[in-house]
């Protein structure tokens, strides 16, 4: 019996070896995933090139994650750091090589154009991408199966911007009769122009567009730029640009010794700690319209206390917190998951019903397109070296000031 | 539009146009004298402008007070790189010579890009955000001083060649090569030392520029571009043609921006390119070829 019972397990080995190891093999990856720990995230930011002040700054809410993660009971994450370079050929580069090099979800990456371009490749490689911020509408309205932003479209900010405009020119009593209207043209400025134009006239807005100028978001001289929109004599000016034009604007403004009465930016830029840390007290003024947080949430206050710990000086913005939930959605979907397997992270995120967050809006839901469609703009006006948000009442924890104080005026 | 805006403009592209006329009578001086075409000429204008950030953020010396030095290092390096490197190619067919400057070119951009990384670094003088205003003109006083030194300079270049033995001797050496050898003038030291004042001249032009632009490792080959832009409008090889066509750009730069958009200023000048080639092919002050 011994015998036979040997001689069975020997044959049974034999004939069933090479079908065992090849099922095996085709099992391999998907159990090597599900219990080779730390869900793998690569991070693609513009690190270096002109947008690298923003992109090092999306870099702390990286930084600040795996604290409160651990607090929040969530699995931890493996980052993978990746540079764009601020450039969309390098951006899709990069993230093909972080898919090859193991990468199983991925994060990023600020720029429309750069996030565009991964995008592509995430969907190509069956990898899920969660955009921390993109406003490019046409970045979800491809079909993808695998890309999802937390982050409002093109005209999700204008909508809000509009509205939170209207707010503040309630709150003032005041309001700009005209305007001219400055843009970056890369692809987020261009899609916002072009959002613009159809947006705006729902609004019934108090002000004209008088003039529309478009510039290099590399330019290294906006001296013409701000001679053509002073001249103009606007009563303010509307502005998507970007940290390094938005500082050369403020430059050019001074030395042309010319203050409208109020900027409005409904971009990055103007709220950034390099933009107060560069001007001083020439940077107090400008309202933002813009994604960010709600100062009276509490993952929001905990976002402020653990950005305080790890860089004392830094306020906390829009960079922070989108890049900080965007590894909220993925900690979250591997957790309800429990796999790094592709698809399955991917459904998860599908599913994703985050109530606690810190952004304004009603928390972090993705619809059909792969689109939170609840997220909401704030409105902030730099005050005393940092913003504070005036827009809309549920989040606001400040009245706003126009018009500004004029740069000649302030010491 | 009001007329002090075209005025103010007009004088802001005037004041980078003598930044630009400076950066490209260093190419159009070595090119007259040694008839080499420097296609590192800009690669070698952010040499000198990453040496005033590093000299500026390490010990605050203001840009314009090291305006000399630099272009003293900018000379010494330019000597150098002719002696030991161009001189060799100075017999050899033009395309030998392009690849070697190019090649010089793309290593300056990777050992800057290697040393400084690729971000933006600025010169935040303490007359950063100063203007000067004169009734209805207001000048930024960073492009005044740069455009005040480029002026120095440019004078102090054009007495070198006109009243200075080694001026007269360099001229001789353009004017006819074997004669100046006849009358046994050490030609190829005379070369080193054009090739070292055209460095010179770039240099100071990059000092100076550095309160007028960020500065990055990939700023030199726009700037090589644009400097052939110039001397091509102004005249291959002729100085006043230099000074002549980077206030013509800077100018047409400035006010193309403010007539139409200003996003595509750069196009304006290389416009004014074409023109110049279709019916002058010699520049504007340019002598036509015999």
């Amino acid at each position: 019996m011994k015998r036979n019972s040997e001689s069975h397990f020997a044959r049974l080995t034999r004939r069933s070896f090479t079908l065992g190891a090849g099922a095996a093999a085709l099992a391999a990856p998907a159990i090597g995933r599900a219990a080779g720990g730390p869900l793998k995230v690569g991070v693609l930011l513009p690190r270096s090139g002109f947008e690298a002040g923003i992109g090092q700054d999306c870099q702390r809410g990286v930084a600040i994650a795996p604290g409160i993660f651990k607090s929040m009971g969530l699995p931890e994450l493996a980052i993978m750091d990746g540079d764009t370079e601020s450039n969309v050929e390098t951006a899709r580069a990069r993230a093909a090589k972080m898919i090859s090099d193991g990468a199983q979800l991925l994060v990023g990456a600020f720029d429309s154009g750069q996030t565009t371009a991964i995008a592509q490749v995430a969907e190509q490689n069956g990898i899920p991408l969660v955009i921390n911020i993109a406003a490019a509408p046409d970045i979800t309205e491809q079909g993808y199966k695998f890309v999802f932003r937390n982050f409002p479209t093109a005209g999700m900010i204008l909508s809000d911007a509009f509205a939170d405009q209207k707010e503040v020119f309630d709150q003032v009593g005041k309001a700009p009769k005209t305007v001219v209207f400055m843009h970056v043209n890369d692809t987020f400025g261009t899609a916002m122009s072009k959002g613009i134009h159809v947006v705006m006239p729902k609004f019934n807005m108090p002000y004209t567009i008088v003039d529309e100028i478009a510039y290099d978001p590399a330019a290294r001289d906006l001296s013409v730029e701000v001679a053509k929109a002073k001249a103009s004599n606007p009563d303010a000016l509307l502005l998507v640009s970007r940290l390094n034009d938005a500082m050369l604007l403020t430059r050019e403004m001074v030395k042309q010794r010319w203050t409208p009465q109020g900027i409005m930016s409904m971009g990055p830029g103007w709220y950034e700690d390099q933009y107060f840390k560069t001007l001083g007290k020439l940077a107090d003024g400008p309202l933002s319209f813009a994604p960010w947080f709600d100062p009276n949430k509490k993952l929001a206050q905990v976002l402020e206390s653990a950005l305080a710990k790890a860089y004392p000086g830094v306020n906390l913005n829009t960079n922070h917190v989108f890049t900080f939930e965007a590894l909220l959605v993925a900690a979250d979907a591997y957790k309800r998951a429990g796999t790094t397997d592709p698809k399955a992270l991917a459904d998860a995120i599908r599913t994703t019903n985050i109530t606690d967050n810190a952004s304004i809006g009603g928390g972090i839901q993705f619809n059909a397109k792969g689109q939170n469609d609840k997220v909401k703009d704030g409105g902030m006006q730099n005050r005393g070296t940092k913003p504070v948000v005036v827009a809309p009442k549920e989040a606001a924890n400040a009245k706003a000031e126009w018009p500004m104080t004029p740069y000649q005026n302030r010491g | 539009m009001p007329f002090d805006v075209y005025l103010n403009v007009a004088a802001g592209g005037i004041l980078t146009g003598l930044v630009y006329g400076l950066m490209a009578l260093g190419l159009s001086v070595i090119f007259g004298v040694v008839r080499v075409v420097n296609f590192a000429h800009g690669e070698m204008m952010s040499i000198a402008m990453f040496l005033a950030v590093v000299l500026f953020s390490a010990f605050h010396l203001d840009p314009l007070v090291m305006l000399v030095p630099i272009a003293a290092v900018l000379f010494v390096l330019g000597y150098a790189l002719q002696a030991a490197l161009i001189n060799p190619f100075v017999t050899r067919p033009e395309y030998s010579q392009f690849l070697l400057l190019v090649a010089v070119a793309i290593i300056i951009v990777n050992v800057l890009l290697i040393v400084f990384g690729p971000d933006a670094r600025t010169v935040q003088t303490s007359y950063a955000f100063d203007s000067y205003q004169l009734g209805p003109l207001i000048l930024d006083a960073s492009k005044l001083y740069a455009g005040a030194a480029a002026i120095v300079f440019a004078a102090g270049l054009f007495a070198l060649f006109r009243f200075t033995l080694i001026g007269k001797a360099i001229r001789a050496c353009a004017d006819n090569y074997t004669g100046a050898l006849v009358v046994g003038l050490d030609v190829k030291r005379l070369y080193a030392l054009t090739f070292g004042i055209g460095a010179a001249c770039v240099g100071a032009a990059g000092v100076m520029l550095t309160l007028i632009v960020d500065v990055t490792p990939m700023l030199g080959p726009s700037y090589t571009l644009l400097a052939f832009v110039i001397v091509i409008t102004g005249g291959l090889g002729s100085m006043p043609g230099a000074l002549l066509g980077g206030l013509l750009i800077g100018l047409t730069e400035a006010l193309a921006g403010l007539l139409f958009t200003p996003s595509a200023k750069s196009m304006f000048a290389f416009g004014i390119l074409v023109v110049v080639l279709l019916f002058r092919p010699q520049g504007i002050l340019g002598k036509r070829a015999a």
